[in-house]
């Protein structure tokens, strides 16, 4: 009978309870896709580190070589010396040292040159065909088949640079020979070749490969944290490649990208605020307007408590309703973000998931509606019965 | 076949007051079971403010009420309130109404608040009887003024109340109408074993209630 009695008078304020709910709504919403997304932003960022420990590129931008070669999503830096990277493999620090070489791309989607050592660390798992082993042969992430439409047995030509216009190569036809499960990685969005199909495409004129054999970027992991200490020094310092770490790089980036998330936090906060503020004008009329009514309830033995509770069931109800509707807005842009611009971005969205922060938002908005209708419910305690049932 | 006389009501020279220079005196109140009662008086005579006494709405600044049996000074403040629901029937000048619920939840709600079983049998048959049990599932704001009228009447019954109170029921009736919804608030009353008080400006009336308390002007 209580939620009855509440639920029509939701109903029966039509306009004002929507205006509510629709307020609370878009704040939640906005609240919860703000906290979502900077969340997986960041989870996805720092998955993608794989276990990087240092970054060594050419002469540059630390946050380039860190976008081009981690994140694979800048033009990097220059090209380095394949010798000169194997040199600090002797060092006892260096466990293991993946060589990356840029150069191409075929119709936006890049190709990275790499050895065997790239699958593993990044787990990746074949789904159909093999591992690409041998030169002009490539391996396809699952997002980049789908986005480029090709198939196992497809060959193709390579245009030069990251630039889906570039230079066409003529003479060398790449050739997909595996696809690649879908990781969580960046590595989904590439087409993965050996090293020597990099070498071939660029050096065709000059055919013998020795020392002089460039690579763009290599990932460093260390066998203990003194690496860290020692490392970038020596690279910046003794050689004229430059260090980079994935880790430093990657907060300065989030630490950008929250500057923006907190903005966009403040916003929906003042949303849910005047969501708050809503209800409460339109409680605070509900109970001006129909102050008979509460005094009718009382004569006929209701008590001042359970007007009380009916009027803050009712703001919860109300913002209750704009919770719900809120996440199911949040989810379902997430949803569509999901399928259609994760690729682009390098972002795998958890969209399902109801995490902590729904649970305070819940918390949120349910307090918001309890005082935005205790507030005006006080004058429901002042409420003299005679009088307001003897005015005409 | 003797009948037991049992005192719904009675007061003891209750005192009003507004202001110091306005006091009303009212004359003793006593109602039995099964009896009615007819408070006349102009406006300004204390009408609406011994009816608010009787309804327990308002302290009287000095006298005494006891309504069944209990003296009403005695209880406290939210006692108070469940008892009046529980033994006092109100139909106001106005038609005051939940405008959100149907006239069902209407009738339903005082004994909801009660935490009592609504007699839906009662309901059912005195909804016959005062034919509106085809409105029911009506919001009241759909209903005529008469028809809301006669959802107060059986509203005041649905907790068995000792006394069923009216307040000017009559005054924006034509004569027909008049007679018609008294005898309906007489009928009600005495089914219910209620004692009846009417209060009224309505000269109509007088015609039809032996008992008789006329207030004078105050002062």
């Amino acid at each position: 009978m209580l939620f009855k009695i509440v639920w029509s008078k939701v109903l029966h304020k039509k306009l004002n309870s929507l205006l509510s709910i629709l307020l609370m709504v878009f704040g939640i919403g906005i609240i919860s896709l703000v906290l979502r997304i900077g969340k997986e932003a960041e989870s996805s960022l720092l998955k993608n580190i794989a276990g990087i420990d240092l970054v060594v590129g050419a002469k540059g931008s630390p946050l380039q070589i860190i976008l081009s070669a981690v994140y694979h999503a800048d033009d990097p830096t220059g090209n380095i010396k394949l010798a000169e990277v194997n040199k600090l493999k002797s060092n006892p620090l260096v466990k293991k040292i993946i060589p990356l070489a840029y150069g191409d791309n075929y119709q936006g989607t890049r190709i990275l040159g790499s050895t065997n050592l790239l699958y593993d660390q990044y787990k990746l798992k074949i789904s159909t065909g093999r591992i690409a082993t041998s030169a002009l042969e490539v391996t396809c992430g699952a997002l980049a088949a789908r986005k480029s439409g090709l198939k196992l047995g497809d060959s193709f030509l390579s245009s030069h640079g990251a630039d889906k216009e570039g230079e066409k190569h003529e003479d060398d036809k790449y050739r997909v020979v595996g696809i690649l499960e879908r990781s969580g990685t960046v590595m989904d969005n590439l087409l993965i070749t050996p090293l020597e199909s990099i070498w071939e495409v660029h050096n065709h004129k000059n055919e013998i490969h020795d020392q002089d054999d460039e690579i763009t970027a290599a990932l460093l992991f260390f066998r203990n944290p003194m690496g860290l200490m020692t490392l970038p020094r020596l690279i910046n310092e003794q050689t004229n490649m430059q260090a980079a770490l994935p880790g430093i790089e990657t907060n300065r980036l989030l630490k950008n990208f929250g500057s923006g998330i907190a903005m966009a936090r403040i916003l929906a906060i003042l949303i849910v605020i005047l969501s708050g503020i809503s209800v409460f004008i339109s409680l605070y009329n509900s109970l001006k307007d129909n102050r008979d009514e509460a005094a009718l309830m009382l004569t006929l033995g209701a008590s001042r408590s359970q007007l009380y509770l009916q009027a803050v069931l009712e703001g919860c109800i109300l913002t209750g309703l704009g919770y719900v509707f809120g996440i199911l807005l949040s989810k379902s842009i997430l949803f569509y973000l999901n399928n259609h611009l994760a690729g682009n971005y390098n972002l795998i969205i958890n969209w399902i998931e109801i995490g902590r922060d729904e649970i305070y938002l819940l918390i949120l908005a349910l307090i918001t509606g309890i005082v935005a209708a205790a507030i005006p419910s006080i004058n429901l305690y002042k409420l003299n019965i005679s009088k307001t049932l003897a005015e005409e | 076949m003797p009948i037991e006389i049992y005192r719904m009501i009675e007061t003891q020279s209750l005192k009003f007051s507004y202001n110091p220079h306005l006091t009303f005196n009212f004359p003793d109140v006593k109602v039995n079971q099964g009896e009615n009662l007819l408070i006349s008086g102009k406006s300004g005579s204390g009408k609406t403010t011994l009816l608010h006494l009787l309804a327990l709405l308002q302290k009287p600044a000095s006298g005494k009420i006891f309504l069944d049996n209990t003296n009403v000074e005695l209880l406290s403040k939210p006692e108070l309130n469940k008892f009046r629901a529980e033994k006092i029937g109100l139909v106001f000048q106005k038609n005051y109404f939940v405008k959100s619920l149907n006239v069902m939840d209407n009738l339903l709600i005082s004994p909801y608040f009660l935490k009592k079983k609504a007699d839906l049998e009662l309901i059912k048959h005195k909804a016959t009887e005062l034919r509106i049990n085809h409105l029911l599932q009506k919001k009241t704001y759909e209903l005529s003024g008469g028809e809301l009228q006669r959802v107060s009447i059986l509203r005041t019954i649905m907790n068995k109340p000792s006394l069923i109170l009216a307040d000017e029921p009559t005054s924006n009736l034509d004569d027909e109408n008049c007679e018609h919804v008294v005898q309906l608030i007489q009928k009600t009353a005495k089914e219910a074993n209620s004692a009846l008080i009417i209060v009224t400006h309505d000269q109509r009336l007088k015609t039809i209630f032996p008992n008789q308390i006329h207030l004078e002007n105050a002062f």
